[in-house]
């Protein structure tokens, strides 16, 4: 189901949405572009062959390296990836997608990357994306009722974004 | 008491009706406070035993038996709060309004063969409807708290009143219908003799209706499985989530003294009040009526005797709320009103007919000749003299007026003489 | 003048209007599990909107996790689902052991499947005893807990610890079990079966609990898979699915060898393997009842499942082997494995960067999903359904707010 035939039915349905695989990793995983995610995940859910009826989790891995030595190092450049972990109750496989995402929309520090809610596909959606948005900062387009979940809703920043500053006071409470 | 005050003592009318009612207060105000720390200490003990604890093991020594006194004295010391936007005269109120019902209930309350606060001939009518003044307090409390769960603790109180008021009324009347008196200790005399006499086992219908009873008396001191008004697991505390210290105390005795009071009702109308299952005093030659000071020993027993059943029936209470889940508001209504309403009033019908055939009980009537039933019929249960004969206001039920008479018919409660 | 129409707006007026009200159920209130707080829209004793919210026990674990390695974030997974804490290490051993390619020993193995299952009995009995606290019974809580308590005294002497284990670490295990404590164990259970008779009788068939539970938040299947409900939930709406027996296959290769029966209902029927009372005839498949009821089921389940490790265990030769070093590197790449955990579905996702301490981790919690159903279950019903609700859900706030 994960092989290569799968990522010839998607790419059939929808050409261009496939931008990069990953097959032989450990969960492997297939990245999809950030317009045409919905279309793919309502697919994904209604028409494809093994029916993923269930959105297991949505997270939002922030690749920064903050540290400027460490920085030199690395191979990759700083962006936000978005991982679903999709399964199917029907056929019990289980998919990946990640989406790549900037980490700041037209790289304005403080405009948040947007990409399509699929709450409308699955509804566990609903809270999972508002908890990307609460500690990672991603906007979802379409989503029903977006607000922070975890913290207060009146926090400031996203903690798990990895240059994230604990703010050194909250309403009078030292937080630092 | 009064009788003896005045001739034996020679003191003032007014001087001597005082100080009846004074002792009279005082040892009922003692037994709801001592009953209530009995028991509050019991329902720790229960409580415990039943879930695999041991309970207070340690105040007063052994068995935790002070640790009732050592609650009160915490909840004396307590701080008394009060939300700020609560209606600061009805909240203060309420505990009050509960206990007062609670309390003035037990005056017309025989504890035994004349042992009466003030004997009415309205006994069950006055006992039912001063216990369902309990009601406001809650109800009051609730409204008062300003706080939700404390509103709809008193709404569902309300709803509550209204479905378990209109069964209870109609268990009350049947043992009322039997004995042709609403005068409690009649009621109880009534039952004298063997175990068969108790109105329990008067009939197939009234040892249904006992249960109903039970139900809707345990319903209406809002115990579990009918706790709605408090309901912790969904409303908190319910109407006296707002309430601390002193104030909540008497609510707790509130409650605990209008179990013992139902229970003690349940044992006069059903359960043959002060007499025990078999007639001791009547078979070694005493009897209760006659006033004899010797036979003062008599009635203690009695008193005791009801005091026993009425213990029984709150541990029952307390059993089977450390045993069942919580009904639903729904629910309790559907109960009362769709399922013990019906019944009572089959029942009371039943008991209605047995009654006109075979008066006097299962065991006695069918023991009758035939013959006799029509004469029963007749006469009415006890005779019809027994019903027309005006009965005297706390004072010793001597069948003929005494000299006492003129006396007696001038109690502050006049609008209960017949 | 024209007679009034309905639509007219002057009739309004004479209408018995009554206002709803907003109630805040929690985040202090005895029956939310936890501080979760609850916004009820109620009219009367009518619940027309609930909507929770959750976060008052954040603790930024997720955070913590990129600050720690592997290992050291065993601790914090102790924290999510503290009533379950064993299931917890488990699925964050064994997601670090996928990325690492690392498989455990066949004595390690059995000895994970023992303890694991043991504590899905002690997260039940704690389930099921507050579900009657929730009811207004309070009884059977104590009599959970007193079972509970034996199975805590059995934690205890593998680890030293009673609720925050953690015990099973990456790699292994820290500690074998002591001498004597399979007898322990055997007696435990030998005792516990006749007591879950008890439990019936006091809840699963009590007229009153089942009142006040059959047909109450009827959970849909499809629904409940939209929502992403999993564990006694997504079963007691009558999907089959148990990660144990479908999950991925390094998870599932731990129950390898072992028997049992997935508890859900199908055609009708729950597998019979042991003595239950059957299902009262007003039960609704997916209402609070059967969610209850997959639960006591599960405890029957988790103890045929302790007996046969107790088995193979002792059947294995050797030791437990040694855990990873704290220190080890975990390789570039990520993994998510989601494990039966009693609540349900726990995932735990992991992305290494080369160096011990991971780049990214995230836990995908089961009552979060669970609970993120509530608000549908809670439309329409009354007030004091709202506690059977929640409560037959079964959610331990540590592992939502995480």
């Amino acid at each position: 189901m994960r092989g290569p035939a799968f990522l010839e039915k998607i790419e059939a349905a929808f050409p261009g949405a496939v931008a990069g695989t990953h097959l032989e990793a450990i969960d492997p995983w297939v990245e999809v572009t950030a317009e045409k995610l919905l279309p793919v995940c309502r697919w994904l859910k209604e028409s494809s062959d093994s029916r993923f009826d269930s959105l297991e989790c949505i997270t939002a891995v922030d690749w920064l390296e903050p540290d400027p030595k460490k920085a030199a190092k690395v191979t990759w450049q700083p962006h936000t990836e978005i991982v679903y972990h999709l399964w199917s109750t029907v056929s019990r496989v289980s998919l990946v997608l990640k989406v790549k995402l900037p980490r700041w929309k037209d790289d304005l520090p403080g405009s948040l990357p947007a990409v399509a809610s699929v709450a409308g596909v699955w509804r566990t959606a609903d809270w999972h994306e508002r908890e990307v948005y609460d500690l990672s900062g991603i906007e979802f387009t379409g989503h029903p009722d977006l607000r922070r979940i975890l913290c207060p809703e009146d926090w400031e920043g996203f903690p798990l974004r990895k240059d994230y500053q604990m703010p050194l006071e909250y309403h009078g409470i030292r937080a630092k | 008491m009064a009788d003896f005050l005045i001739f034996t003592a020679g003191l003032p009318e007014w001087l001597a009706w005082s100080v009846t009612a004074g002792v009279a207060a005082f040892l009922v105000l003692n037994v709801i406070a001592g009953g209530a720390l009995v028991f509050i200490w019991a329902e720790r003990k229960i409580a415990a035993r039943i879930q695999d604890r041991l309970g207070p093991t340690r105040t007063g020594g052994r068995f935790g038996w002070l640790q009732s006194l050592a609650d009160g004295i915490k909840l004396l010391a307590k701080e008394d709060l009060m939300p700020a936007g609560a209606d600061g005269m009805l909240f203060k109120l309420a505990p009050y309004v509960s206990f007062c019902a609670s309390f003035c209930a037990f005056i017309a309350l025989p504890f035994a063969f004349d042992f009466v606060g003030q004997r009415l001939n309205v006994g069950v009518f006055f006992v039912v409807a001063v216990l369902g003044l309990e009601v406001f307090g809650v109800i009051l409390a609730g409204y008062a708290s300003a706080s939700k769960w404390s509103l709809f603790g008193a709404m569902r109180e309300a709803a509550q009143v209204v479905s378990y008021e209109v069964p209870l009324g109609m268990c009350v009347v049947v043992p009322v219908m039997l004995a042709g008196s609403m005068d409690l200790v009649t009621i109880a005399e009534k039952q004298s003799g063997w175990l068969t006499n108790w109105y329990l086992f008067h009939d197939p219908f009234t040892f249904v209706i006992f249960w109903v009873y039970v139900t809707c008396a345990v319903a209406s001191v809002n115990r579990a499985p009918f706790d709605l008004a408090e309901a912790e697991s969904e409303l908190v505390a319910g109407f006296h989530t707002e309430y601390s210290g002193l104030r909540w105390s008497f609510f707790f005795m509130a409650e605990y003294g209008s179990m013992f009071l139902v229970s003690a009702l349940a044992a006069i109308l059903f359960l043959g009040g002060w007499n025990g299952p078999i007639p001791l005093a009547a078979l070694l030659g005493f009897s209760a009526g006659t006033g004899d000071t010797a036979n003062y020993w008599v009635r203690l027993v009695g008193c005791g005797n009801l005091m026993g059943k009425a213990t029984l029936g709150v541990l029952v209470m307390m059993w089977v709320r450390w045993t069942l889940p919580r009904l639903r508001i729904d629910q309790v209504m559907t109960t009362c009103l769709k399922y013990c309403t019906p019944i009572a009033a089959l029942m009371f019908a039943g008991v209605m007919f047995w009654q006109l055939l075979l008066p006097g009980g299962l065991i006695r009537g069918l023991a009758r000749p035939a013959g006799e039933i029509r004469e029963g019929w007749l006469e009415g249960p006890g005779g019809r003299a027994a019903t027309l004969r005006p009965l005297p206001l706390a004072a010793p039920a001597a069948p003929a007026p005494t000299p006492a008479q003129p006396l007696v018919s001038k109690p502050s409660l006049s609008w209960v003489q017949p | 003048m024209a007679s009034l129409t309905n639509d007219d707006p002057r009739i309004i007026e004479f209408d018995v209007r009554t206002d709803e009200m907003l109630v805040n159920m929690g985040p202090q209130h005895p029956s939310t599990h936890g501080v979760l707080r609850l916004v009820l829209r109620t009219d009367g004793e009518v619940v027309s909107e609930l909507e929770p919210h959750i976060g008052y026990l954040h603790r930024c674990a997720e955070k913590i996790g990129e600050n720690l390695t592997a290992r050291q974030w065993i601790p914090y997974t102790d924290r999510m689902d503290y009533l379950a804490a064993m299931n917890m290490n488990l699925g964050w051993a064994l997601v670090v052991e996928k990325l690492m390619r690392h498989e455990v020993s066949e004595k390690a193995r059995h000895l994970r499947v023992l303890i694991a299952e043991l504590g899905r009995i002690s997260s039940h009995l704690v389930g099921m005893g507050a579900y009657g606290l929730d009811l207004g019974t309070f009884s059977p809580f104590l009599y959970a807990f007193r079972e509970r308590e034996k199975i805590l005294d059995l934690f205890e002497e593998t680890c030293g610890a009673r609720l925050t284990y953690s015990y099973i670490t990456v790699g292994g295990l820290t500690a074998d079990l002591p001498p004597g404590w399979l007898e322990k164990c055997e007696a435990f259970l030998d005792q516990f079966e006749p007591v879950i008779q008890e439990y019936h009788t006091l809840l699963t068939t009590n007229a009153i609990f089942v009142k006040r539970t059959a047909a109450i938040g009827v959970l849909s299947p499809e629904m409940a898979i939209d929502y992403g409900c999993s564990g006694p939930v997504l079963r007691g709406s009558g999907v089959d699915q148990d990660l144990r027996r479908d999950g991925e296959s390094i998870y599932t290769s731990m129950y390898d060898g072992y028997a049992f029966e997935v508890a859900v209902q199908k055609d009708g029927r729950y597998p019979r393997d042991h003595i239950y009372p059957a299902v009262p005839t007003e039960a609704v498949l997916g209402d609070c009842w059967h969610r209850f009821f997959v639960r006591m089921l599960e405890v029957v389940q988790s103890m045929d499942l302790v007996r046969q490790a107790i088995d193979r265990y002792s059947a294995c030769k050797g030791s437990i082997g040694e855990p990873l070093k704290l220190m080890e590197k975990i390789p570039v790449g990520d993994a998510y494995l989601e494990t039966e955990c009693p609540k349900g579905q726990m995932g735990f996702y992991l992305v290494g960067d080369g160096s011990p301490i991971p780049w990214r981790v995230r836990a995908r919690s089961s009552s979060f999903s669970n609970l993120s159903v509530v608000h549908e279950l809670c439309r329409g019903c009354l007030i004091a359904d709202v506690p059977a609700i929640v409560g037959s859900l079964d959610i331990v706030m540590g592992e939502i707010d995480r």
